[in-house]
Formats: structure tokens, C-alpha cells, sequence
């Protein structure tokens, strides 16, 4: 006992403690981790002196198991179950990686329908993102505004393929249902009717005093450190970066419209800062909704399973492919060695780099802004620990 | 640049240590290099002028197989506009690779990352425990000779 | 109302007893209807209905099934607890806030205990509520619980400054502490009432105290001892079952008792806004709790609404905004009554 009481604390990186400091863990269970995140907090009453995430609670061998798997059709719901709220970004991801592994173009009516998936999605995983952060910082009505909003995704989503949260929707080479009929009208109503509902949350949450206050020069991650520490999507954009995969890489077909990457400017604090990330979060809804309205506009008619390949046996290669998902770069390392399983995928996630940000700009500040900062990078745990 | 002359700058500049350069009737341009010089060869691909990769996309290890484990390193330049891979390979006997989180901070949990699923320690990586496994996990489950356990911890794993 | 119960039941210990029980009859229903109520107001202003089944209509047993399985749950406490500490703390958050009540007026007959240093009296006891929290907390032996009481404490003795300094506005006006004093210098139309004497000052003085009542009673945007987000429950994270309950109750008396008090000295407690028009004891009644009522639903309102503060920012509110505006509301009576 009495060496327990002497022997210096230390945290799980190995550096002992002064007397006045403390370690708290924040989760696995903890309500504003967003899931089963783990934090070591080190502090000196409220502030914070370092943070040490430790991730792996939720990790489900999901590069295992794609070794494993008789095809490579049989990856694609694995991919679902990484990023739960995200889905369809999962899939395109890992689609457009073994669609170039392959060598086949696919039909413009499908990218199209790929397209409108995909922000929608978008629209859907960041009205999430906003919610559970305004529950973050105390404010509980405007999640469930968002939520309703996003219901109405989903319902777009279930008459699609059947499933509201898990798709397995975007297959190699095609999608597994077309349109079903009147979907483009619903989508379009959609938007009419959610373009307004931005303005709703603006004047409920973004512009709030309070709301501002407690994110505005809160977590300000400079645009340098942020290239440095790879973090991206709104992140990275939150910071001032004007680089969008969307445009910058361009994938599928989203070179065909016209939009805008949005910026944190710093517009109520400092460039880079909480508020910042969470309204490029709010702004790049309504250039979702532009792309949407575009492709409802052009999309051809078409067969949608000619390029579904009978068997999926690319040769032996690999390939790297990169998209733009609604955290971040969405990366995949697809290697094959000419049989009909991968050899390796390597699943690169948004949001496992932009935790590993974390301590980097939560030091000095305070418990309650380490909520806050937590909520602004917008971490799914199901794909950090994958 | 092109991968092309990416490679050409590279082969002056670091010679032997190029061991492979794949550009032509490949999907994605590589480029290999011997394993105790990634970090230099990192640190002249951050800070050169032609070069500038600042952002380090991904980095995966990988087992090849017959006693080789490797590590792939893909690399962007946002200034630049260019990409490129890198590759490099070591022995399951001594894997054992410079670090790169000193040039790339991002490179750090990828990293701990790999070590944890392959067991390529990254020699002077400021802070290498295990990512995602528990600290007391028997062996490096990705490798391709990796054999689930019976048992874990005195316990039986149910399948 | 206490002189015919002394005569009634001709023992005087019996009828003080009974004088002290009736809050009590006011403040379960209460509690149970404001749980329920509070439920109610989010839920619609969350777009949304809540709780539609229990009872029949509108759920209203929703909150008495709530407590009935309140009172079933096991009482599970931490093994490495301070035991004593962790039984009795809940109690004492409870009396805190129920002895509040002793001093408030519900109607010009009815008052607990008509003494002389009512205010006083009522601003003094409600502190009570600190040190349980702070057992509670300290009790729990749980970091996380012992954050939220300390932050509890340091909260709750930072804004009884700025409350106790804007009832004092009044104070001055009224020249007494007794609340049933009080309220009948504000009887007539509502002109009389104080909120709008010397006005500006006392109007600004209402609004410090009821901003700080907030903060006192923990509600959002000042409800950082409890934050779920950051702190899971704050002080009663340990606490299940019917000790669990008694918090409850105990915040939602706290929430009525800050309201009462701000309804009898600003807003004519229990006279009625038309002078006579509905006047006399049992109308007072009326106009007491429904004052005190809309004071209650306008804390639910702010909690649906507002996101919180930052602890830092919670003291910037009290040190530097809220207590030198008292002292300037303050000052503007003096000097007002002195001319």
C-alpha cells in the first residue's frame, strides 16, 4: 500500500505526473466521445495539460477480413460498418479503388446515381455532425431538427435500396437497383424543401451567442499543422486549406459541376478554430445540394448493370485511390495478386488521422473545450478503429 | 513533375539506395528504396523544391509473404500537385524501418499502426505501443502466417 | 392561517407541524407535474411528442410510473464511497431547498413561518444546498462527481453575490425582510408592483436575479455541475434509485422556490394584477403558483433553447457583468430614494 502511495503516477506514455495534476479518463463511456473513444486527460483542475487518445475499442478486423472474403464483392458491406453515418462515401470509396484495380468505365447513368448518393449522404452525415455537436456543447433542440431533416435521407435511401443505414448499394461496376420510380421528384422536393431548413439552423445554433462563444478560438488548428498532421475534409478546410478531392483529385464524374469549396475564414475568432470547422460543415450542405440539383438535372437514362463484371479477378497490381468522403480523404490500398480475394486492403480513414490531431490542439485548454474540439473533428469510431 | 522525373531526381540524388523504379505498364508509378534510407530519402522529398510533398496520404505495411514485410508510403503535394509512391522491404528477422513521424507527424499512428499489426518496429518513433490491439496481444494478426489464438488470456475464444 | 389551526387543534407543536407539511403538499404534485411538464415543453419545441402512453392522455402518469420504478430500483452505492456521506448528502440538498420554503408567502393567509428576517432567512438556507452537493461529490469518490460539485460550489457561492445584491434593490425600496410585508406594499394594479418602481433600476435588478436564479438552481445555460456532455451527471453520477430522486426533486423544488421568490418580490407574489379583481387569500393562491409557474416554464424554455456556458465564462458572468450592474441598480435606488 504505502508503495502505491509513493511511487510516482505516470501516464501511459511513460511521463510522471506533478502533484497538483490528474488523470481523468474520458470514455470508453462517456457521452461526448462519439462512441467508445478513450481519453486519457491529464489535468491541473479545469485545464487540460495533455491528452492521450487510445482507440481500438471498437476495431472489427475489417483489413482481415477482407483478406478473407471469397470476392471482392464481399468487402462492400464490411465497408458500410466502418463509417455507420457515411456509408455510401464508405462504399464509393472502396468501389472506385477496385473499379481502376480492374480497368472498367462505368455507365454515365450510374455515376450519376453515384454522385447523388454520395451528397446526399453528405448532406446526411453532416447534419449528424452539426447535431451531436450543438448536444456537445449543451444545446439539445437543434440535433433533433437535424435529425428530422436527415429522415428524410434515409426514407430517400430505404425506397432506393431497402436499407436506411447499411446500404451495399454501390457495387463494383454498378449499383444493385436503379432508380426506383418518382425518386427524382422526391429528391428535388427534397431540396426545396431543406435549403430553407439552413437558415433554420443558423439562426438557432451557428450565430447564437453563447454557441459562439464557446467555439470560437477554441481548438485553433493552423493550417500548417493541420497539412502536417494530414488531417482533412472540413478539418482541413476549417483551417483555411482550399482543397477538396472533389475538385482537386477528381473522381467519378464531379469535374461536370460547378460549385464551391468552403473555407474557415475565421469569421467570429481565429482561422482554423471549432466554429470554423463546423460551418464548413453547414455550408458545404448547400453546395451538396447544388451538385444534387445538377445531377437531377442531366441524369441520362441507361442500363445500370451492363459493367457489373460476372467475376471480379483483376491482375496482379495495386492501387491507391482517394475520395473525398464526408470526414475527409477516404484512401484505399487495394493490392491483388491476381486471385479472386484481395491481398491487402488497407483502408486509410479520415477520421483515425484527424483524431491523431487531438492532443496537438487541445493542450491549455479547458475540460469542457476538449468536448468541443472532440465534437469539431467529427470522428466516427467505427472508422477510426475500423 | 512527372513520376518520371521524380525518379530521375531521386536516382541522382540518392543512387544505390534506389533499389527499383516502376513507372511504365503499372497502374500507380512506385518507387523502391532500401530501407535505412527512408527517412533521408523522406525528409528530401518534404523539403526539396521540385518536390514538396508535405502531405503524407497513407502509410500501410504490407507481408509479401516468404519472410519479406513491407512498408508502402504514399505521398501528394498540395503545392505541387504530383504523387508518388514509395516503397521499401525488410526481413521478418530484423524488420526494422527508420521512422518517418519526425518529417510527417501524421506518420505516427500510421506507424504504431503497422507496428501493431505487423511488428515493423520504426526506429526512432517517439512513442511505439500498439494502436488498435490490446497492449498483452499475442503476435501481429495481419501477417499472413498469423494464426488466431485458442486461447486469450487463460480464456477460450468463442468460435 | 396559524392562529385558527392553533385554536382548532388546540395543541400548538401539532399545528406548526401541519403548517410545516403544506409546501410539502404542494411541492411532490408540483415536481411530478414539472417533470412531466418539462418533458413536454421540450419535446414539442423539439418538434416531437413525448411521452403519449402512460395514463391515457398525454401521458400524464408518465412521471408517478417514473417514480414507482424510482422507488423499486436497488440503491446501488460505490463500494470505495464514504458511506455516510453518500446517504445523507441527498438529504440535505432536499432540506436545503424544502426549508426554503418555510418563509415564502403562498397567499396573505398562508405563510410557514411569518418572521421578521424572512429574506434573509430564505437566501441563507438555500446555501445549505452547497454542502451537499459538495458531500455528494466528495462522497462518491469518483472524479468526474467530484468535478461537478466543486464546480457546484464554486458556482453557487459566486452567484448568490449578484442575487443577494439585486433583492437588495428591493430591499431598500420595501424597507423590510419580511416577505408577507413585502407583498402587501405591492398590493393594487400592477403598476404597484415592484418591478416597476424606480424603474429602471429594479427591472435590471430583476433581470440580474433572475439570470443568477438560474445559475443558483444549475439550470442551462448555467447547468455546469451536471453537464451531461462533459461531466456524464456531475455530483450525482453515484446516485440511483429513490437517492437519485431526491435530487430530482430537489432541483425541481429549487427551480419553483427561485421562482417564488422572484414572483413575491418583484411581480406582487400573491396579489392580483387587476387590484381587487379577484383578490382575497384563495385567489392569491392562484396568482402565487401561477407566477411562480411561469417562471418555472420560462427555465424550461431558456434549457431548450440555450447552449452552455464554458466554466470560465460562467464567472465572467458573475464577477464582471452581473454583480457591478447590481451594484449600479443598487446605487441608482439610493440615490433615487435619497432625492
Amino acid at each position: 500500500m504505502s508503495d502505491l502511495l509513493t511511487a510516482p503516477v505516470k501516464t501511459s506514455t511513460g511521463r510522471s505526473l506533478r502533484s497538483e495534476e490528474m488523470i481523468i479518463n474520458m470514455g470508453p463511456q462517456h457521452p461526448s466521445t462519439h462512441g467508445v473513444l478513450r481519453l486519457e486527460l491529464v489535468v491541473d483542475g479545469e485545464i487540460v495539460v495533455d491528452v492521450i487518445p487510445h482507440i481500438g475499442y471498437l476495431h472489427r478486423c475489417f483489413e482481415k477480413h477482407s483478406e478473407h472474403m471469397t470476392n471482392y464483392q464481399q468487402v462492400i458491406p464490411y465497408c458500410d460498418r466502418m463509417d455507420y453515418v457515411a456509408a455510401m462515401n464508405m462504399e464509393m470509396g472502396y468501389v472506385v479503388a477496385v473499379e481502376k484495380l480492374l480497368g472498367i468505365q462505368v455507365p454515365e447513368r450510374v455515376e450519376y446515381i453515384r454522385v447523388i448518393m454520395n451528397e446526399l449522404q453528405r448532406i446526411a452525415s453532416h447534419l449528424i455532425a452539426a447535431g451531436t455537436y450543438g448536444l456537445d456543447v449543451g444545446a439539445f433542440t437543434p440535433f433533433l431538427y437535424m435529425f428530422r431533416d436527415r429522415e428524410r435521407i434515409l426514407d430517400l435511401f430505404e425506397t432506393t435500396c431497402g436499407a436506411r443505414l447499411l446500404y451495399n448499394y454501390i457495387w463494383v461496376g454498378g449499383l444493385s437497383h436503379d432508380l426506383p420510380p418518382g425518386f427524382i421528384d422526391k429528391a428535388k422536393a427534397f431540396c426545396n424543401y431543406f435549403r430553407p431548413k439552413i437558415k433554420e439552423y443558423n439562426d438557432l445554433l451557428t450565430f447564437n451567442e453563447i454557441f459562439i462563444k464557446r467555439t470560437a478560438n477554441v481548438g485553433v488548428l493552423p493550417a500548417d499543422v493541420a497539412i502536417a498532421y494530414g488531417c482533412s475534409g472540413p478539418m482541413l478546410r476549417g483551417s483555411g486549406v482550399d482543397w477538396d478531392l472533389r475538385r482537386d483529385d477528381p473522381y467519378s464524374i464531379y469535374d461536370r459541376f460547378s460549385w464551391e469549396v468552403q473555407i474557415g475564414k475565421g469569421e467570429v475568432g481565429t482561422a482554423g478554430d471549432c466554429w470554423d470547422r463546423y460551418m464548413v460543415r453547414i455550408r458545404e450542405m448547400e453546395q451538396s445540394l447544388n451538385i444534387i440539383e445538377q445531377a437531377l438535372a442531366q441524369i441520362p437514362e441507361g442500363d445500370i448493370a451492363s459493367a457489373i463484371p460476372r467475376r471480379i479477378r483483376p491482375n496482379a497490381g495495386e492501387v491507391y485511390v482517394r475520395t473525398e468522403s464526408a470526414r475527409g480523404e477516404l484512401g484505399f490500398y487495394v493490392v491483388s495478386d491476381g486471385s479472386a480475394t484481395p491481398y491487402r486492403v488497407k483502408a486509410r480513414s479520415p477520421s483515425f488521422v484527424n483524431l491523431s490531431v487531438l492532443p496537438e490542439i487541445c493542450r491549455g485548454s479547458m475540460i469542457a473545450d476538449v468536448v468541443a474540439i472532440t465534437g469539431s473533428t467529427d470522428i466516427v469510431l467505427g472508422e477510426v478503429d475500423r | 513533375m512527372s513520376p518520371q522525373e521524380i525518379s530521375e531526381k531521386l536516382q541522382s540524388q540518392f543512387g544505390a539506395a534506389i533499389l527499383e523504379a516502376k513507372i511504365e505498364g503499372i497502374i500507380q508509378p512506385y518507387i523502391k528504396v532500401a530501407s535505412v534510407n527512408v527517412n533521408d530519402l523522406a525528409l528530401f522529398l518534404r523539403d526539396d523544391a521540385d518536390m514538396q510533398f508535405d502531405y503524407l496520404m497513407c502509410l500501410s505495411g504490407i507481408d509479401y509473404g516468404k519472410n519479406v514485410l513491407g512498408v508502402v508510403y504514399h505521398l501528394s503535394s498540395m503545392t505541387k500537385r504530383h504523387k508518388i509512391t514509395v516503397k521499401t522491404d525488410v526481413p521478418v528477422e530484423k524488420a526494422e524501418v527508420p521512422s518517418v513521424a519526425d518529417v510527417w507527424p501524421t506518420a505516427n499512428w500510421h506507424e504504431r499502426e503497422a507496428y501493431d499489426m505487423y511488428g515493423i518496429v520504426f526506429t526512432g518513433h517517439p512513442d511505439l505501443r500498439r494502436m488498435l490491439l490490446p497492449d498483452d496481444y499475442p503476435g501481429h494478426p495481419l501477417r499472413k502466417d498469423f494464426k488466431v489464438p485458442e486461447f486469450y488470456q487463460g480464456m477460450k475464444v468463442p468460435y | 392561517m396559524e392562529q385558527p389551526l392553533k385554536d382548532l387543534l388546540s395543541n400548538d407543536v401539532l399545528a406548526y407541524v401541519i403548517m410545516a407539511f403544506i409546501p410539502l403538499l404542494w411541492i411532490v404534485p408540483y415536481a411530478l407535474f414539472a417533470v412531466w411538464l418539462e418533458r413536454k415543453v421540450s419535446a414539442h419545441m423539439q418538434d416531437r411528442l413525448g411521452p403519449m402512453r402512460v395514463g391515457g392522455w398525454h401521458g400524464w402518469a408518465q412521471t408517478i410510473a417514473d417514480i414507482l420504478k424510482l422507488v423499486q430500483k436497488e440503491d446501488i452505492v460505490p463500494s470505495a464511497a464514504d458511506k455516510k456521506l453518500h446517504f445523507l448528502s441527498p438529504w440535505v440538498v432536499f432540506i436545503g431547498s424544502y426549508a426554503a420554503f418555510a418563509a415564502i408567502p403562498f397567499s396573505s393567509a398562508y405563510v410557514g413561518s411569518n418572521i421578521n428576517l424572512g429574506l434573509f432567512y430564505v437566501i441563507a438556507v438555500s446555501t445549505l444546498v452547497v454542502v451537499g452537493i459538495l458531500m455528494a461529490g466528495w462522497s462518491s469518490n469518483n472524479k468526474w462527481s467530484l468535478f461537478g460539485a466543486m464546480r457546484s460550489a464554486a458556482q453557487i457561492v459566486s452567484y448568490e453575490i449578484p442575487t443577494a445584491l439585486a433583492l437588495l434593490a428591493v430591499v431598500m425600496i420595501a424597507g423590510t425582510l419580511n416577505l408577507q410585508e413585502i407583498n402587501q406594499q405591492q398590493t393594487g394594479w400592477f403598476w404597484h408592483w415592484y418591478i416597476f418602481k424606480k424603474f429602471p433600476f429594479v427591472f435590471v435588478a430583476f433581470i440580474i436575479y433572475f439570470v443568477a436564479s438560474l445559475a443558483e438552481t444549475n439550470r442551462t445555460p448555467f447547468d455546469l455541475p451536471e453537464a451531461e456532455s462533459e461531466l456524464v451527471a456531475g455530483y450525482h453520477t453515484e446516485y440511483s434509485g429513490m437517492k437519485f430522486a431526491l435530487f430530482f426533486l430537489a432541483e425541481y423544488a429549487n427551480m419553483f422556490a427561485v421562482s417564488a421568490i422572484g414572483a413575491t418580490l418583484f411581480l406582487g407574489g400573491w396579489n392580483s394584477p387587476f387590484g381587487d379583481f379577484l383578490g382575497g387569500p384563495i385567489w392569491g393562491v392562484f396568482w402565487f403558483l401561477s407566477k411562480g409557474m411561469f417562471f418555472v416554464v420560462v427555465q424550461m424554455w431558456l434549457r431548450w433553447t440555450l447552449p452552455r456556458l464554458r466554466v470560465d465564462q460562467l464567472m465572467y458572468v458573475s464577477w464582471k457583468v452581473l454583480t457591478p450592474w447590481a451594484f449600479v441598480c443598487i446605487l441608482g435606488v439610493g440615490f433615487w430614494m435619497m432625492m
